[in-house]
Parts: structure tokens; sequence; C-alpha cells
């Protein structure tokens, strides 16, 4: 059982190709520690993918721009080496750095749409980094970029040179960051979590082209992510991060398999691993299921009636479905599939065209706000991102009583039972005082599945409920939702991206894209005999799946 | 990077980077002195000085400042410029605060509904504001300056009705970006009514941009005051403001030119010192100035 690629690169000798010696990176006073990083040592050797993996606040960014010199002016290198062709890259002057950035080292960043200029073509963008070091004539560096768009999959790059970025979809957009990267054909190549904006099939595509770039050119990539998937899928070597130090390296092979350090270890384990096991509740369902869905349908319309251009997109198309009391339901897709904003038909956040939600037998697609306003208390919803779901400048307290008092709760009794929820949900009840910006995200979104438990609801949706929190604080989110349905009964509809998250904690999953159901069952189903090439396609595409499968069926 | 917040004690509103950044901001702090100190001059000075504002000594006209106990002077009818420049700062400033909080409130009100509801209501509130700045706000204010009596509190609600524009376009813009936020949509989720999520959730997120706007409208009320009061139509003598202190000395600007001089310097203290405030409050506000 090995959870690295068999077709590791083994260059005889191993020479670095950068190396990081003792660095250690000061914060300004006033932020929660000292160092962004400290006292860190690590070689990037040449030809290699070497992953840098750590939750958010480890010092995996910082190390990253610390190396391209692009931290911000407050942020300052206080000790250390960074090494590069004989080069201390921390003495160096500006002006150097600036000739070595994009002809030796390059980078991509994680979100390619901010990355690009958004005014400039696609092939200028190109274009002017050869252009800012003097590289070329103006028709050979046309040629070469379209050489360069070719080279990342782009289809029809002559076509392509002539896009702007919003024509082009977020996979097109970070092709086109690599293929910037890539003009100077610069030895080291740094990324710095290229793939965690795009779904998971753009994701698997862009992993293979840096991989068969890398394999192409001999480059030395330097990967930043927080994904241990992503790793298995790429990496020669491995440093993990934490809080600022690294605490364990190693070839991939070593830290992924046996890893030594405990908090190597509990980053692994917590890692979502697809099951493909159904789920076994206790008591068998026999009752009328909780909410019918028939048909329902939503169209977003844009342009103008009157000028005849208008566009229509088909979010939710005749989706039909049935919840069982006290089940889960995933609904699973990538960006653009109609998940969301299927989620906020069910809750009423929007209003359906056609079609019927059956919620214990009443039809609540078309009713007016005020008379469902009565159905709002039994139907809640979890939002996906913990810092924009609570109101800054409410405390916790009053995100948590405001909804039960408006519906006429006793302010005395919302506010025992929210101490009460406080502390169920896994927060200290002094929490009640406090304001959000005082929580991480884990604990932001603790809150947040309060305050949608306070009326105890029969029905959750979460949309996204974990994707914006670290794997460690997921796994506890997840065990949280499983634990308040076991002693609830509540039924849940749990949006989200990631296969292998539904699978942790759905009795059934549900695809979507384009808008329609495309195949649903239990987990088993989807996962190990999907019935649509598009299921088929997902699963293929989950990171690190290759082990996971290993795992799964150890008799295969 | 993302700061992680600890555990510890809950900090305090004036331990916050807003609080210390404006009190960084030098102009910022002049203007906030100079601010209070003219208020209280304005409040306690009449009742140190030895003359009252009405109180005329025929024999002392036009005397130069620092003429015995006039300490800046006297003017045409022999009364003490001093307290004259003091009780005129009463209602010049009070006209100016009070002309902002009533613009303020209208402008916040008008701005959070447009914002929230948007639609055809939101469009049509929008237009009336458009309709409002497209008058030329002084001949405006002449006009109702010329047909409704020129009190104190008239020529306060007048400059309110035709300030509150500003206002109700930033907080529109800044409630209409609030508006799809997901505390927002969490209200709606729970059942709050409109207005609770328009004046109790949205609102107080929008305090940084509407405090800016209403510290500048201070100032440009002051001026306003001045401008109206300067032309004849505004507060109406013996009652003093800056304004018609300027007035009556048009006609001996080159022979007693302090009579024009010491509430022209006023002004200018005043309008520009509420101008450095709203300036280091929006610098201290903007979250982008914050160094991480």
């Amino acid at each position: 059982m090995s959870l690295v690629p068999s077709d590791i690169n083994t260059n005889a000798v191993q020479t670095p190709a950068l190396s990081v010696r003792n660095l250690t990176v000061s914060l300004p006073d006033g932020m929660e520690r000292k160092f962004a990083v400290e006292d860190i040592s690590f070689d990037l050797m040449a030809g290699q993918i070497l992953c840098i993996i750590g939750e958010s606040g480890s010092g995996k960014s910082v190390t990253a721009n610390a190396i391209m010199g692009l931290l911000p002016r407050v942020i300052r290198i206080s000790h250390g080496a960074i090494t590069l062709d004989g080069v201390d890259l921390v003495s160096t002057a500006q002006t150097t750095l600036r000739g070595m950035r994009g002809r030796v080292v390059s980078m991509i960043f994680q979100d390619p749409l901010s990355a690009l200029n958004p005014l400039m073509t696609v092939g200028a963008q190109v274009t002017e980094v050869m252009m800012a070091h003097d590289i070329g004539t103006p028709n050979s560096r046309r040629d070469r970029a379209i050489e360069l768009l070719n080279e990342v999959g782009l289809p029809d790059p002559k076509l392509m040179y002539h896009q702007y970025p919003f024509r082009l979809s977020g996979g097109q957009r970070q092709r086109v960051m690599i293929a910037m990267a890539l003009a100077l054909e610069p030895k080291i190549l740094i990324a710095d979590e290229p793939t965690t904006a795009l779904d998971v099939t753009t994701q698997a595509q862009i992993l293979q082209l840096i991989r068969d770039i890398q394999r192409r050119k001999g480059m030395s990539v330097m990967f930043i992510t927080h994904d241990f998937g992503v790793v298995a899928e790429i990496a020669d070597s491995v440093v993990v991060m934490e809080k600022g130090h690294i605490v364990e390296q190693g070839s991939a092979d070593a830290v992924l398999n046996a890893p030594t350090h405990p908090y190597t270890k509990r980053l692994i384990a917590a890692v979502p691993q697809l099951t493909g096991k159904d789920r076994d509740l206790t008591q068998p369902d026999e009752s009328a299921p909780i909410l019918k869905v028939r048909s329902l349908v939503k169209t977003y319309a844009s342009g103008s009636k009157l000028l005849g251009k208008r566009r229509e997109v088909r979010a939710v198309q005749d989706v039909s479905f049935e919840l069982a009391r006290g089940r889960t339901l995933g609904v699973v897709g990538e960006s653009g599939s109609g998940k969301s904003s299927l989620g906020r038909l069910l809750v009423k956040l929007m209003e359906s065209d056609a079609g019927q939600i059956l919620f214990e037998g009443n039809d609540i697609a078309g009713l007016p706000e005020k008379a469902f306003r009565s159905f709002r208390s039994q139907i809640q919803m979890i939002f996906q991102d913990p810092f924009a779901s609570l109101n800054p400048r409410s405390t916790i307290g009053h995100i948590l009583t405001v909804g039960p008092v408006a519906h006429g709760m006793n302010p005395a009794r919302a506010r025992d039972e929210a101490r009460a929820l406080l502390k169920h949900v896994g927060l200290d009840e002094r929490a009640y005082d406090r304001y959000p910006h005082e929580f991480s995200g884990g604990q932001r979104q603790r809150v947040g599945i309060a305050r949608a438990l306070m009326f105890k609801p029969r029905l959750l949706v979460a949309d996204e409920a974990v994707s914006a929190l670290d794997v460690s604080i997921q796994a506890q989110i997840l065990k949280l939702l499983d634990q308040i349905q076991r002693e609830t009964g509540v039924s849940m509809i749990f949006i989200t991206h990631d296969l292998r998250v539904a699978s942790q904690i759905c009795d059934e999953i549900a695809v979507m894209q384009y808008g329609r159901i495309v195949e649903s069952g239990p987990p088993s189903q989807i996962f190990l005999n999907p019935q649509s090439d598009y299921t088929r396609e997902l699963v293929a595409a989950i990171p690190g799946k290759r082990a996971d499968i290993h795992n799964m069926m150890p008799t295969h | 990077m993302t700061a992680i917040a600890q555990n510890t004690a809950p900090p305090r509103w004036w331990h916050s980077r807003a609080v210390r950044r404006f009190r960084n901001h030098k102009l910022a702090m002049i203007g906030v002195v100079m601010i209070v100190t003219l208020t209280l001059a304005c409040i306690f000075g009449p009742y140190l000085l030895p003359y009252d504002s009405l109180h005329i000594d025929l024999r002392a006209r036009f005397s130069p400042p620092l003429t015995g106990n006039y300490y800046l002077g006297t003017d045409p009818l022999g009364r003490d410029i001093a307290a004259r420049l003091l009780m005129a700062g009463r209602i010049s400033l009070m006209v100016g605060f009070f002309a902002m909080v009533l613009s303020t409130l209208i402008g916040t009100i008008i701005g959070v509904i447009a914002g929230y509801r948007g639609g055809w209501l939101g469009a049509g509130l929008m237009r009336l504001v458009d309709a409002f700045l497209s008058f030329p706000s002084i001949f405006l204010l002449l006009a109702l300056a010329a047909l409704l009596k020129p009190s104190p509190v008239m020529i306060t609600i007048i400059i309110a009705v035709t300030s509150w524009m500003e206002v109700a376009r930033i907080v529109e813009a800044e409630v209409r970006s609030l508006r799809e936020r997901e505390f927002v949509q969490a209200g709606r989720m729970l059942g709050l009514s409109g207005a609770h999520i328009m004046f109790r959730e949205i609102l107080p997120n929008a305090m940084g941009p509407i405090i800016v706007a209403a510290t500048l409208t201070v100032a440009r009320a002051i001026l306003l005051e001045a401008y109206v009061s300067f032309l004849g139509y505004g507060i109406q003598p013996p009652l003093p403001s800056w304004g018609n202190m300027l007035n009556g000395a048009q006609q001996y600007l080159a022979s007693a030119p302090w009579l024009a001089i010491i509430p022209g310097i006023t002004i200018t203290i005043a309008v520009t010192s509420f101008n450095f405030i709203g300036d280091g409050l929006r610098d201290a506000l903007d979250v982008r100035s914050d160094p991480v």
C-alpha cells in the first residue's frame, strides 16, 4: 500500500536547487504570535516536487512569499538564508531580485481571477513578462506566447491570445497563469495553492499539467497546499508546517505512510476518506418523508426584456427528490451545478419558478413570506463562510437569540437556551458576550450551527458548511453534525463540492450537473459503482483517491 | 495568513486599530483639539468676557484689537467682537451640528431603504436623490431662505434638506454590497423583519462611511450657513453668526479690516478642522489602510 505514485523521479545524485536555512520571519507587534515562521530549514531538490503542507496560519504562504521577495512591507525576514544558485536572496538588493523573479523563480497564485489583469488580453499578459525582462522582439514574443498557451493545453491558442480573462473558466485562467510563470523558463516554480479555488475535475487536470511540465522541463516545483490528497497525487518530498515551525519533513512516501510527528498523524487522520460504506442509523425509517421536492425549477434571467438581449441561466432544472426523516441527503456538484441555488430555494431565500416543495406535506414553494414565516423556525440553514455569515457588529448572544426573540420567545429563556446550546456545540458559555472576530473559523462555524439549532428545527440545510475550514476542524464539525442528528433526529441536506466529505456524513447522495440531478443513490453506489459518466469522472478526479481505494477494498 | 483571535479578555473599542490609527493621524488630532477648544470657548467664553455681546459702547466704536478690555476690538456700534464671535460661534456650530444630524438621518434612512429594497423603490429613491442634486444647492438655499422666516431652526432645516443626498448615496452603495453578505441571508433565514435587518443588522456595519460623511457635512453646513448669512438671507442681526458678522464688515474692509478677518479666520479654522477630522476618520475606518 503506497500513497505515492510509483514512478517517482529518482535522480541518482540530488542537488538542492533552493535551500532555506534557519529562516525566521517576524510579524509586526500586536499579531497573535511574534514570528510568521521561526527557524525553518529545508531543501528543494533539483527536478523534484516539494509539497509544503499546513493549515491556515501555519506560515506556508509566508515562506513562499519570502522566497519570491514578495512579503508585505511590515513583515520582515529577521534571520536566516535562502540560497539559490549560490546567491543568498535575503541579503541581495531588490534590483537583482527583480531580475531573478520570473527568470529563475516564478510563482503561480491561488486565485487566477485576481492574479490576472482584467483589462489586458491573455496574450498581452504573457508577452509582458518577456518584455519586462527585455527578451525577444515583439514578433518572437508573440510566437513564444502562443507556443506557451499551446503548451499549457489551452484550446485554440491563437484565438486565446486575444481573449480577456473574464471570458475564460477558472481552470483556463490558471493555465494562463502557468503559461506566464513558464514564459522565462524558470528553474524553480512556486505554486501557492494553485488548485484550491478550482473544481475537483479541473484540479485533477491542473495537477496533471504541473506534473507533466515539471517532468518535461526538469524544473523544481515548490507546491504549497493544505490538502493531503493533493500531496499524495504529486509530491516527491513533503514539509509539514504547524504554527510557523516545520514539524516533519521527508520523502512523500515516508511522511504519508509512516508519519512520526503527532501533528502529521492527526492531519492525515483528519483527511476525509472516501468510505464507500453506507451509514448505519439505528432506527429504520418507516414514516413518510419529511421533504418531497417535485420538478423544482429556477431560472436566472439577465439583460433587458425590451432590448431582446435576454439571457437565461437555468440554475435548477426539474429537480425531484425525497428526504427521509432523520436522514442526510448529500447534494454534490461542481461550481455552477445549481447545488447552492437548490439550497436557497429550499429555505426560501430565493423564490422558485415552478415545482413543489412539500415540507411535512405542505407545499411551501409558492407561499408568500408572511405565510412562510411560521415554517422558518422549522427549516434552518448553516452557511458556508463562517466569517461572512455572522454579523461582525453583533455579540454571539445577540446572533443566537435575535431569531427566537423575533418569533416571540421570552428573552431570558432565549438567553438560557443559547448558553446551553453554546456548550452543546463545544464552545465556552462565556462566548455569549463576545464578538465573532474573537473566534477562529471552526469556532464561528459552531456558532453558525448553534444559531440554526436555536429553533429546534426539523430540517437543516448545510450549504458547504465545512468547505472553508481546515481539515482537522472539518472533521470535528462533521462529527458534531453527526452527533446532533443522532440526538435530535433532525433531517439534513448537506450541500458540498467535496465527494470525500459527502461520503462521511450522507445516507444518500445526489450528484448535480448543469442544474439537474444526474444520479442519486447511497454512497456505496456513487463511489464504487457509479452509473453515470459524470459521476465516474467526479470520483476519478478526487485527489489521493488511489490510496483511498486501496484502503477501501483490501481484497481487490 | 489569517490572524486568529485569541480568547483572552474581550478588547474594548478604544483599543481597536481604528482608534489607534485615528490617534496617530496628526492633522485629525489637531482638528479635534481645535474643535474642542472652539466649542468650550463658545460655551463658557461669553460668561468670562467683560462685555455682553449686545452691549453698545458708542465711544469705543471701531476699536482695533487689544484696546483695553476689547481683546478683539469692537464693531461699528461699539459692541465687543470677542463676545459677538463666541455668541455667533454658538449659533453657527449649533446650526452646523443639527443640520448634520438631520441630513444624516434623512440620508441614512433613504439610503438604507433604497439599498436594501432595490428594485423600483430603490431606483425611485435614488432618482429623487439625483433630482435634489441637480438643483444648485446654494440657489435652492437662498430661494428657500428668502421665502421662509430665517430663524436659526429654519436655517438648520433648510441646510439639512439640501445636503442629505451625499449621505444617501454613500449609504445606498454600502448597503447594496452588505445586502449580499451571508449574515443578512442568515437574518432572513431566521425570519427577521425587513426593518430589523435593515436598521439593526446592516446599518451598524455601514456606520464607518456614515460617520465620515457626517463629519464632512458639519463643515459644509457651517460654510453654507455663513454663506447665506453673509448674503443677508440667513441669521438676522442683532443675533450674531459668523456669516452675518462678515456681512456687517463689508463696508469697512479698508478702514477696519479686523471686522472681516476675525470671523473669517474662525470660519476657516472650524471648517478645516472638521475636514481634517473627516479625513482622519476616513483613514482610520478604512480597513484597507491596515498594514497586514
